[in-house]
């Protein structure tokens, strides 16, 4: 098994922190995993996107040019993304922030208004966990058991308090039935 | 077994060198290496060590020259423009026969360039870089996992000949994050009876220099240090092999591109086409045998590189040019897909 | 009755300086300070580029030679991993303030605890004579043969001064060797920059205002005599900052 996963968006939304924390997951489940997120100053306000890679076998290149899924956090990185999917890739979309639908028809689309959803549920910083567990729900690349094992290693112990409303989130893309 | 952790490439190096034994670092910050200054300013204040921004990547390399002679484990790092500054040090710190580690983690040039991905730091890491005769040895990792273990070896190898090494990664390698286990270093300190460490009214004084006015005085002294580089070139040459048993074609590839490399000859055996791979681990000493060897056997060469194609030159060089050595390159920060490295071993087969 | 020796931190082999250079002058008071602070056994100089370039053969010191104007990088490097030890810098104005203006200001800045000898003679002199940061308006060199053109070549620096103007170093002070009662005040000055690293104290810079005989086309004695009417007008004598001073009176 090898699942080749971008995530992109706008900095600040936390795109880089989504990757760390599925390749911490798939390092606990016994992958082979790697990380390697985009630059630079468009890093800073501009766009943000990271390559994760989890796999049973060792990782070639680290470079996901041909994602089997695609976390889409806003409309540029779905316009640029949406093509480059492999067939039969699925495309998770935050509909508050993309307006679209997707062009293809030989891949699986997943729309969640996952911004306006962590905005309700007073966690408008973490519409990427709530992505991250729709894409978990959907793809069943890494288990939903254990989450907090691995949230522990991309939160900082100084900020221990964020565990719960990150574990929230991921529950909440989880189930989110749309 | 030491845990596996998530590292990024940059701080996987900046650990294993604490690891090493090395105390003393001195940069300046530069995209994409910033995290390696970063976490030594982290570090080294709280296990007694040295932590200094220097005020340009020149100071920077004459005080890893000053805390070399007096004999103790010391680096710094930068990315490509950075690393021009410094080959003023890095040719005294040669010519001066001191061990130190330089890390490039390379970016897009010439001159200010870009800040992605880059290799085109493989003539001025192997053949030189600043003036006079010498070399670096120059080690090229492929993983997290070397980045930590390619450091380690970096220091030992400085000690043992006496030289400077380079690690030559790219920005790809520094800022990617694999699970690392770090090494654990018997750091048993090697004798280094030339240092100055102050004569303690004991011995005669030590100088560290590199100036010799008397003409035969200095070729002895180039002769001797050659000697020394043959020394590394017969016993030092690191590299590995990749589906080369029976391969007809041969891609040779390092660090980032050697994993780029690594699915396109995959995809390339699926589609049965006989290909294997050499990925050269010390891009100085080359594995020149290995290539030569592997000339007897395949029907031609596809040389993989983030440049204009420099490796190539020692490719040719070392297959005796008996066999075809293509080009499959990006540069300027671009990075070659395992599609395009396909498509050009596609294009050497069918020659 | 023994009334002088040759220092112990000074090695048998002979100067190379040119006669009337005071280089050798210099090199004795450095050495005498060492002696006098049982030092030598844990210092470590740094040669520079220039005519001084050979003093790793004069000092009987453990001695590094470093790249023209990075002494105080090496010397930074040396003292950061051998804190116990006395590390010192000797070199000349194109050294120290002109290629290496860079590494002397932020050495200082960082109060790096080093000692700095700034041999100020206003010339090139290893490489034959050209203009230096400290050439004089007017001053005719291979390089400014009409004379240092202000308009073109700019003005000289005076280092201690500027450097006075940081809030890091210790101890600056301008002295010079072209009579006795100055010796014997530089003498005092190289003591004391020593003396402050030995403490603890940090950054000591002694700018040495000398002479090049050879290069300015002079003999020894008018040499001396223009170093007084003219290079002492330029750069006046004397202390420029002793943080340790005013602590000392209050």
């Amino acid at each position: 098994m090898l699942t080749q996963i971008l995530i992109a968006g706008f900095g600040g939304q936390g795109v880089l922190f989504a990757g760390k924390f599925l390749a911490y997951k798939g390092l606990f489940e016994n992958k082979e995993v790697s990380w390697l997120p985009s630059y630079g100053p468009e890093m800073r306000g501009g766009t943000a996107n990271c390559s994760v890679i989890l796999s049973d076998d060792p990782v070639g290149s680290p470079i996901v040019s041909a994602p089997d899924v695609l976390i889409a956090m806003n409309l540029p990185s779905l316009d640029k993304y949406e093509d480059a999917c492999v067939p039969g890739a699925k495309l998770f979309i935050d509909e508050t922030l993309i307006a679209r639908k997707i062009a293809r028809t030989d891949v699986d689309a997943y729309y969640i208004p996952a911004t306006k959803m962590a905005k309700d549920a007073g966690i408008p910083t973490l519409a990427n966990m709530i992505m991250v567990g729709k894409m978990i729900r959907e793809t069943g690349t890494v288990s939903f058991e254990g989450m907090e094992d691995a949230l522990k290693k991309v939160v900082s112990a100084k900020h221990a308090d964020l565990l719960e409303v990150n574990l929230k989130a991921i529950r909440a893309g989880y189930d989110y039935e749309g | 077994m030491a845990e596996k952790v998530l590292m990024k490439g940059n701080e996987a190096i900046a650990e294993a060198a604490i690891k090493a034994g090395c105390r003393h670092y001195f940069g300046y910050p530069i995209t994409p290496q910033t995290e390696i200054a970063a976490y030594m300013a982290k570090r080294m204040p709280k296990i007694g060590g040295t932590f200094l921004q220097a005020e340009s990547e020149i100071a920077a390399i004459n005080m890893v020259y000053g805390v070399a002679s007096a004999g103790f484990r010391v680096m710094t790092s930068s990315s490509s423009p950075g690393v021009s500054l410094k080959q003023e040090g890095i040719s005294y710190i040669a010519g001066s026969d001191l061990p130190a580690l330089i890390v490039n983690v390379q970016r897009g040039g010439p001159g200010l360039g870009g800040i992605q991905p880059s290799q085109s730091d493989y003539f001025q890491a192997t053949k030189g870089g600043g003036h006079g005769d010498y070399h670096l040895i120059v080690l090229a990792p492929a993983s997290v996992q070397e980045m930590a273990d390619l450091t380690v070896k970096a220091f030992d190898l400085a000690d043992k000949y006496r030289c400077p090494a380079m690690l030559l990664a790219d920005g790809t390698m520094g800022q990617m994050m694999e699970p690392v286990v770090l090494p654990e270093v018997d750091t048993a300190p090697v004798e280094k009876p030339w240092a100055v460490t102050g004569t303690k009214n004991a011995r005669p004084h030590n100088i560290i220099n590199s100036l010799y006015l008397k003409p035969d005085q200095l070729e002895k002294t180039n002769f001797e240090r050659y000697e020394k580089y043959r020394q590394i070139e017969e016993n030092e040459v690191m590299y590995e092999s990749f589906m080369m048993e029976d391969a007809e074609y041969c891609v040779v590839a390092f660090g980032i591109t050697a994993r780029i490399s690594k699915n396109a000859v995959i995809a390339a055996r699926k589609k049965g086409i006989k290909v294997g791979m050499i990925r050269p681990i010390t891009l100085w000493p080359f594995p020149t045998d290995a290539i030569a060897k592997a000339a007897e056997q395949v029907k031609g060469f596809l040389s993989v590189e983030l440049s204009m194609g420099q490796m190539i030159e020692d490719v040719r060089l070392a297959s005796g040019c008996r066999r075809p050595v293509l080009l499959c390159n990006r540069t300027g920060g671009m990075i070659v897909s395992p599609e395009e490295v396909l498509a050009k071993i596609d294009e050497l087969v069918a020659l | 009755m023994i009334v002088f020796e040759k220092p112990k931190a000074l090695t048998d082999v002979p100067l190379h300086y040119c006669p009337g250079c005071t280089h050798g002058i210099i090199h004795r008071l450095v050495a005498e300070a060492i002696d006098e602070l049982d030092i030598l056994g844990r210092t470590v100089g740094v040669a520079p580029v220039g005519c001084s370039v050979m003093s790793y053969d004069y000092f009987a010191c453990d001695m590094v030679e470093a790249a023209h104007g990075r002494a105080p990088a090496v010397a930074t490097g040396l003292k950061r991993a051998m804190p116990d030890n006395i590390i010192f810098t000797y070199q000349g104005d194109g050294d120290l303030a002109s290629i290496g203006m860079a590494e002397t200001v932020h050495s200082a800045t960082r109060n790096e605890n080093i000692t700095v000898i700034f041999v100020n003679n206003a010339i090139y002199g290893m490489t034959g004579g050209q203009m230096a940061p400290t050439s004089l308006p007017g001053q005719v060199t291979q390089t400014s043969p009409y004379g240092r053109d202000i308009a073109t070549a700019g003005y000289p620096i005076r280092v201690s001064e500027m450097l006075s103007t940081l809030d890091g170093p210790a101890y600056i002070e301008r002295v010079a060797v072209n009579n006795v009662k100055n010796v014997k005040n530089a003498k005092k000055a190289i003591l004391k920059a020593f003396r402050n690293q030995v403490e603890g104290k940090g950054f000591s810079l002694i700018e040495v205002v000398s002479t090049c005989p050879t290069n300015w086309g002079m003999t020894p004695a008018k040499a001396l005599e223009w170093v007084e009417n003219n290079m002492i007008p330029y750069y006046p004598l004397g202390v420029y900052r002793d943080k340790y001073a005013d602590a000392k009176e209050g």
